[in-house]
C-alpha cells in the first residue's frame, strides 16, 4: 500500500485553510445549491445538495433513489434466468459485467462450472464491457472540465466495442447472454479477427485521448490534487476499482479474489494492476486509461488462446438451486460488484443483496466534497465516476 | 505498448516497482488461514462467537451476538487488519406468508379457494440463527488477500444493533438503507434517514411480509408465463368471501378483489377499501 504523495495533499489542504480564514473574515453568508437531479454530471438523476460559503462547500449531501427499481425485492419473485434480465439494467454501460458474479454465485450454489471454451468467452465479454464503460469515462471527464470534443471521439470509438458485443451476443447494451453452467452461443464466424482489429483502435483511442485530454494543462490544473482521498479513508468508505487503485492500493479482485469463484480466467493472463499514488482525479482518471490498454492486451491474449470445447454444461432445464449462500464478487468497471444470494432450494432466490460499486464509491461524496470549490464539485464526482442505476438499483 | 506521458514518468518509476505476478496471489485462501481467522475471533470475543461456518477455499462466515457487533468490528479493523469495508445488510428469514414464495404452485392472491398454507418453519442459513431478521456485513483484508462475512442476529421487540459508522465511516449509507428496507435500528448512527425512498415512505420493502403489489394482481412468473387477462367490471361475480376484515392489511382484501376480476384496477392499497363496500350492499340484498 502506497501513501499517498503528502506533500502536494498538504499544500491543497493548507490552501483550503488559508481560504477559509478569508471567508470568515469577510463573513458572507452561506447559501444551498441544488445540482440536478438533472445534470450532465450525475449519468443519471442524481440530486446534490450543497451547502455554500462563497465559491466553497462546507457541507454537500447526494439526494439518491430517483431510479430505484427495487431490484433485490423484484429478485425474490424471479427465477435465477430471469434475475439476469433485471440485473442487466444495474451497470448500463457494462451490461455484461453486471450478470458475471450473479451467475458465478448461482454457478457456485449448484456446484457447476462452465467449460473452459465458455469461460474464455466469458472473460473475453467481460474485459469488452469494461473497455466499453471506460472509454466513455474518458470521453465524458473531459466534458467535465469543459472539452467537449473528446466525448464524441469516445462516443464513436465506443461503437465498434457495441457492434462486437452486438455481434456476438444480439444486444448492443444488454447482452443478458451469460447462462448458468456457460454461455448462450459461441461465438460467430470472424468474430475473432474483427476484435482484433476493434482492440487496435481502443489502443489508438487511448493514445489519442492520452495526448489531447491528459497531456493538456487545463486538464491538469483542474484535476491534479483535486479530491484527494488519503487510502485508509478509502478503504473505511468501501472505494475499489480505479478510485482505491489510484490511492495507491493495490487491489484488483481479477487477481486477489477472495471469494473462490472461478468462472474467469484472468489468472492465465499476462496482465498487470495499475496503481497511482497520488489519489487525486487525475489520478483516478489515468488508471482507468491504463486498464483499457490492459483489458485490450487482455482480450487480444484471450482470443489467441481460446480453447475449444463445449459452450454449456450439463444443467437441468429448469433450474433449482440447492439450499445455500454464496457471495461472489467480481471486479466490474464501475469497480467490485459482488451478489449476496441465499437460496432455500426453489426455482427463486430466497433473497439476493446486490453490492454495487458505485453505492461504496459516492458514499464518500459528503466527506470528499466538505471544503472543495464549487467548480471542483464536478470534476471530483466525474473522477469518482458512478452510474446512478448501480447505486439505486 | 505502454506510453507516459513525461508528466508521469517519475510517478510510473516510483510504484512501478511493485508490480506483482496475476498469478501470485490467488492460491493464499486456504482453508488453514481461515480458521487461524476464526480462532483469533473466538480468542477476542469468547462467548460473543455463536456461530461460524467455514466453505473450504470459498468464504468463512462467523455470526456474533448483536450486543458485540460493533466490538467485532472495532477488533477486526483495529487489530486484524480488516480495514476495507465491503457492504452491510440484512435478511429477513421469514417465510414468506403469501404462499407463493420460491416454487410454490399455490397462489393465494389469485385463487381465494386455495386453502391457506401452513408457513414452513423458520430457517436460518449459514453459520446458523434463531431470530427473524439478521444482519449480514462483510469486511476485507487487502494486504492479506482475506475476508470474512459476519451476521448477527436481532431481537425481534428491540431490533436495534449497534452502528458501525465510528469504526468504518462507509457503513453509514449501507446503515440507512437497511434502516429504511428492514427497519433495523442502528444505534449510533449519526443520522438515520431515508435514503432512496421518499420521507413519508411508510414500511419496510425488504420485509417478506411487505405486499409486492405488483405481483399481487398478476401470476407469479415463474410458475405461469400468460398473464389473466382483465374481465370487465360489470361481470364481476361477487366473491365468495366477503372482504369484511378492514382490520387485517391489503393482502387478502386484494386477494378477494382479483378473484372477482377486478385487477384491472389500481392495485393500491387505497383502493382495497373502495371495493369491500362497493360490494357488501350487493351481498346482502342476495341474503
Amino acid at each position: 500500500m502506497t501513501a499517498v504523495s503528502s506533500r502536494r495533499q498538504l499544500n491543497y489542504i493548507a490552501a483550503q485553510a488559508a481560504d477559509a480564514r478569508v471567508n470568515l473574515e469577510i463573513e458572507t453568508e452561506g447559501m444551498t445549491l441544488n445540482i440536478g437531479p438533472q445534470h450532465p454530471a450525475t449519468h443519471g438523476t442524481l440530486r446534490i445538495v450543497a451547502k455554500l460559503d462563497g465559491e466553497q462547500v462546507i457541507a454537500a449531501d447526494p439526494v439518491m433513489g430517483y431510479m430505484h427499481r427495487g431490484y433485490e425485492k423484484l429478485s425474490e419473485v424471479r427465477t435465477y434466468p430471469q434475475v439476469t434480465t433485471l440485473i442487466n439494467r444495474i451497470d448500463w454501460l457494462g451490461s455484461f459485467a453486471n450478470e458475471v458474479p450473479f451467475i458465478l454465485a448461482a454457478e457456485q450454489l449448484m456446484e457447476v462450472e462452465a467449460p473452459p471454451r465458455s469461460q474464455w468467452i466469458r472473460t473475453v465479454l467481460f474485459e469488452m464491457s469494461r473497455i466499453a464503460n471506460i472509454v466513455l469515462f474518458l470521453g465524458d471527464m473531459a466534458v467535465q472540465v469543459g472539452a467537449v470534443t473528446p466525448v464524441f471521439f469516445a462516443f464513436r470509438d465506443r461503437e465498434h466495442i457495441l457492434n462486437q458485443i452486438e455481434a456476438a451476443t444480439g444486444g448492443r447494451f444488454h447482452p443478458n447472454f451469460d447462462r448458468i453452467g456457460g454461455l448462450k452461443d459461441d461465438l460467430p464466424k470472424g468474430w475473432i479477427v474483427e476484435t482484433k482489429q476493434v482492440m487496435k483502435k481502443m489502443r489508438s483511442f487511448c493514445n489519442e485521448i492520452e495526448e489531447l485530454v491528459m497531456g493538456n494543462e487545463i486538464f491538469q490544473a483542474r484535476t491534479r490534487g483535486i479530491g484527494v482521498v488519503p487510502a485508509d479513508i478509502g478503504l473505511s468508505y468501501g472505494l475499489s476499482g480505479a478510485n482505491i487503485r489510484g490511492s495507491g492500493v493495490d487491489w484488483d479482485v481479477r487477481r486477489d479474489g477472495t471469494t473462490g469463484a472461478g468462472g474467469l480466467v484472468h489468472n492465465e493472463l499476462d496482465w498487470r494492476v495499475w496503481t497511482h499514488p497520488d489519489g487525486d482525479s487525475f489520478s483516478r482518471f489515468w488508471v482507468r486509461l491504463q486498464e483499457v490498454r490492459e483489458s485490450t492486451r487482455m482480450v487480444d491474449q484471450l482470443l489467441d488462446g481460446l480453447p475449444s470445447g463445449p459452450i454449456m454444461a450439463k444443467v437441468p432445464r429448469i433450474i433449482k438451486v440447492p439450499a445455500g449462500e454464496a457471495y461472489v464478487e467480481t471486479e466490474n468497471p464501475l469497480g467490485v460488484m459482488g451478489y449476496y444470494v441465499v437460496s432455500k432450494g426453489g426455482l427463486a432466490p430466497f433473497r439476493v443483496k446486490i453490492r454495487s460499486a458505485s453505492f461504496n464509491n459516492m458514499s464518500i461524496t459528503p466527506w470528499l466534497l466538505t471544503g472543495v470549490y464549487v467548480p471542483d464539485i464536478i470534476t471530483i464526482l466525474g473522477s469518482l465516476y458512478f452510474i446512478l442505476g448501480d447505486i439505486d438499483r | 505498448m505502454i506510453r507516459l506521458s513525461s508528466n508521469d514518468a517519475v510517478a510510473a518509476a516510483a510504484f512501478g516497482a511493485d508490480e506483482t505476478d496475476a498469478e501470485a496471489a490467488n492460491g493464499s485462501a486456504t482453508d488453514e488461514v481461515r480458521e487461524a481467522m476464526l480462532s483469533e475471533l473466538q480468542e477476542e470475543l469468547g462467548e460473543a462467537v455463536v456461530g461460524s461456518h467455514i466453505a473450504a477455499g470459498v468464504d468463512i462466515t462467523v455470526r456474533v451476538t448483536s450486543e458485540a457487533w460493533a466490538a467485532t468490528a472495532e477488533f477486526l479493523k483495529r487489530e486484524m487488519g480488516f480495514a476495507y469495508f465491503n457492504f452491510l445488510s440484512a435478511i429477513d428469514w421469514l417465510p414468506s406468508p403469501f404462499g407463493r414464495d420460491m416454487d410454490s404452485q399455490v397462489d393465494l392472491a389469485l385463487d381465494p379457494d386455495a386453502e391457506p398454507v401452513e408457513p414452513e418453519a423458520m430457517e436460518q442459513g449459514l453459520a446458523g440463527g434463531d431470530a427473524r431478521f439478521q444482519v449480514l456485513a462483510r469486511v476485507n483484508d487487502i494486504a492479506g488477500h482475506r475476508a470474512v462475512t459476519l451476521k448477527a442476529d436481532v431481537d425481534d421487540a428491540a431490533m436495534s444493533v449497534p452502528s458501525w459508522v465510528p469504526v468504518y465511516a462507509g457503513a453509514n449509507w449501507h446503515e440507512r438503507e437497511t434502516w429504511e428496507m428492514f427497519g433495523i435500528d442502528f444505534v449510533g448512527h449519526p443520522g438515520l434517514r431515508h435514503i432512496y425512498l421518499p420521507g413519508a415512505f411508510e414500511g419496510n420493502p425488504l420485509r417478506k411480509d411487505y405486499p409486492l403489489l405488483a405481483r399481487r394482481v398478476k401470476p407469479w412468473p415463474g410458475i405461469v408465463d400468460v398473464e389473466l387477462m382483465p374481465t370487465d367490471e360489470t361481470d364481476a361475480e361477487v366473491p365468495e368471501t366477503p372482504a369484511t376484515d378492514t382490520a387485517a392489511p391489503a393482502a387478502p382484501v386484494e386477494s378477494a378483489a382479483t378473484a372477482s376480476g377486478a385487477a384491472s384496477a389500481a392495485p393500491g392499497e387505497g383502493t382495497a377499501p373502495v371495493e369491500s363496500a362497493a360490494t357488501a350492499p350487493v351481498e346482502s340484498t342476495d341474503a
